[in-house]
């Protein structure tokens, strides 16, 4: 089976910047895989190359064995805010990446209604972005990520904007989500735990200009329940030491 | 959110809203009305407000038939110069250079003084609805496209990501983000416009018309009229503010999330 997703030297510039120095990294079909790495490394920049919203320097991409060229749309995104439009009630928002893909604002609709019990938004389907909580607002954001159906979901630190307890929260919850329904996930995050919690492999790169710094299985079993247990403290405890202390050998 | 309020705290926070502005205006009513009656100076210099009133209510046939075509030029004028705003701002949106040929010209014509402009106007084109149009369109036309230009810019980049992402083509992105983006804009353009509006066809007036308010307060000026130049200035004032209350509510209605928007940044 060829690999869902293919990234092999990719390199960005802005300006005489180097973002990124030849990023590889590679994610199988029904994989959670997260990238992992400090501010302003160069993240969401990977994001804005894969769904087209910059041009990269060098490297290429491979989608399910071919150019990413040719695949047709393959990604849902979610952004690093959750550009929720706050003049469309949380029901329009999330039936918008449907409505875009030429579906009739009721088909839309029909469709993602009946999932607003599983990502808790029961009831608030027609109320406005600005009356949703954080996590509300993040859930809502998600739902209008995967319900465009896409081959795979790029999810720009979902829960990065979330106070310490809603966000584990989420994070079980995802979790769970992802349990149900084996999405194929590359994850965007610079929180180890939630990483560790979450993923089946991790990237961890370097600051700018970035480069993987350590591919890290997490062989943890699933169903995850615990954040914290001893082998997972310990995988931690492993990748905070890569990023914390300075990788001379690395560096060439 | 919509929990139902009873009257009375209703009209108390109303209150609490105008009842500053009513205060100041009137204290000043009170004050001109005081000085009016003590210093015994002439009404035909200084009307108290009592005469100006009790004459616009003496002359009401008058001055409701100048006022008509006053508001009809208002809005028509009004109207014209928002169609054509629009449309340059889409264009202005998907051709950017255009901006660049274009807003020189319109800096250029914000300069001009009316003055001198209004009574060219009316040689060139007649007594008629015409000029007073141009006019209310030259001194509204900028302020409503600056307005839509930024509103259009000011569209969150991570939502034309996300819908360019979806594969949302560029007319869809307007439709979908730039335009909506731009209505709070959009409103505070049109709030100070509609006032600009006024100004401009009673302007436009004062220089040539059949009627209006404009050669209403011309004809009381030259008729040594002051009360009667006031009374329009009233009706000019009343006018104003009504326009720009309806601009509030029109806002309102198009706009049911953005107190919503209001409530949870503050
Ligand atoms: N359009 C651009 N022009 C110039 N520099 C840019 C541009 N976009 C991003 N950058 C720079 O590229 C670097 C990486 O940005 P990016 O948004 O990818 O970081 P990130 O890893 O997602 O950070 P964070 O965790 O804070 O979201 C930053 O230093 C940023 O200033
Ligand atoms: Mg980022």
């Amino acid at each position: 089976m060829s690999r869902r997703l293919e990234l092999r030297q990719v390199s960005k510039r802005f300006g005489d910047i180097d973002v990124l120095a030849g990023i590889t990294l590679h994610v199988e079909p029904g994989e959670f895989v997260s990238i992992l790495g400090p501010s302003g490394a160069g993240k969401s920049t990977i994001f804005r190359l894969l769904t087209g919203g910059l041009e990269g320097h060098g490297g290429c991409v491979d989608f399910d064995g071919r150019p990413l060229a040719d695949a047709c749309r393959p990604f849902a995104f979610m952004p690093q805010h959750d550009a929720l439009m706050p003049w469309r009630t949380v029901i329009e928002n999330t039936a918008l990446g449907l409505e875009v893909q030429g579906m009739s604002r009721k088909a839309a609709r029909g469709k993602v209604a009946p999932l607003f019990g599983e990502f808790g938004l029961a009831g608030f389907e027609h109320k406005y972005p600005a009356q949703l909580s954080g996590g509300m607002r993040q859930r809502a954001a998600l739902l209008r990520t995967v319900v465009q159906d896409r081959a795979m979901l790029l999810l720009d630190e979902p829960f990065g904007a979330l106070d310490a307890l809603t966000r584990t929260g989420m994070q079980r919850w995802l979790q769970m989500m992802w349990d149900r329904h084996r999405w194929t996930v590359l994850l965007i995050t610079h929180d180890v735990r939630e990483a560790v919690f979450l993923s089946d492999r991790i990237y961890v790169l370097s600051g700018r200009p970035a480069r993987v710094l350590r591919e890290i299985i997490i062989p943890l079993p699933r169903p995850r329940k615990d954040l914290a247990s001893p082998e997972a403290s310990a995988i931690e405890a492993d990748i905070l030491d890569t990023l914390l202390e300075p990788q001379p050998a690395q560096r060439t | 959110m919509s929990q139902p309020f009873s009257a009375a705290p209703r009209i108390a926070a109303l209150f609490a809203k105008v009842g500053p502005a009513l205060l100041s205006v009137g204290t000043l009513v009170l004050a001109w009305e005081l000085y009016a009656r003590i210093s015994s100076i002439s009404p035909t210099t200084l009307p108290a407000p009592s005469r100006v009133l009790a004459q616009a209510i003496q002359q009401r046939q008058a001055l409701f038939d100048n006022t008509v075509p006053t508001i009809s030029a208002t809005l028509a004028g009004f109207a014209c110069s928002l169609a054509v705003a629009f449309i340059l701002s889409v264009l202005i949106d998907f051709f950017k250079p255009l901006r660049r040929a274009l807003f020189p010209v319109f800096i250029i014509s914000q300069t001009l003084p009316l003055v001198a402009i209004a009574p060219l106007v009316v040689l060139w084109f007649g007594f008629g609805l015409t000029p007073k149009i141009m006019l209310v369109a030259l001194v509204t036309f900028f302020p409503m496209l600056v307005a839509l230009v930024q509103g259009y810019d000011s569209t969150d980049r991570d939502i034309s990501a996300l819908l360019s992402s979806m594969g949302a083509s560029r007319m869809r992105i307007f439709l979908l983000a730039r335009l909506p983006s731009s209505l709070p804009y959009f409103f505070a353009g049109l709030r100070i416009s509609i006032t600009y509006a006024v100004v401009g066809a009673i302007f436009a007036e004062y220089a040539g018309a059949a009627k209006g308010l404009g050669i209403y307060m011309l004809n009381a000026k030259n008729n040594f009229r002051p009360d009667l130049v006031l009374a329009a200035v009233l009706i000019s004032a009343l006018l104003t503010l009504a326009l720009f209350a309806a601009t509030v509510l029109i806002q309102r209605a198009a706009m049911p999330w953005e107190r919503l928007e209001a409530a949870r940044k503050s």
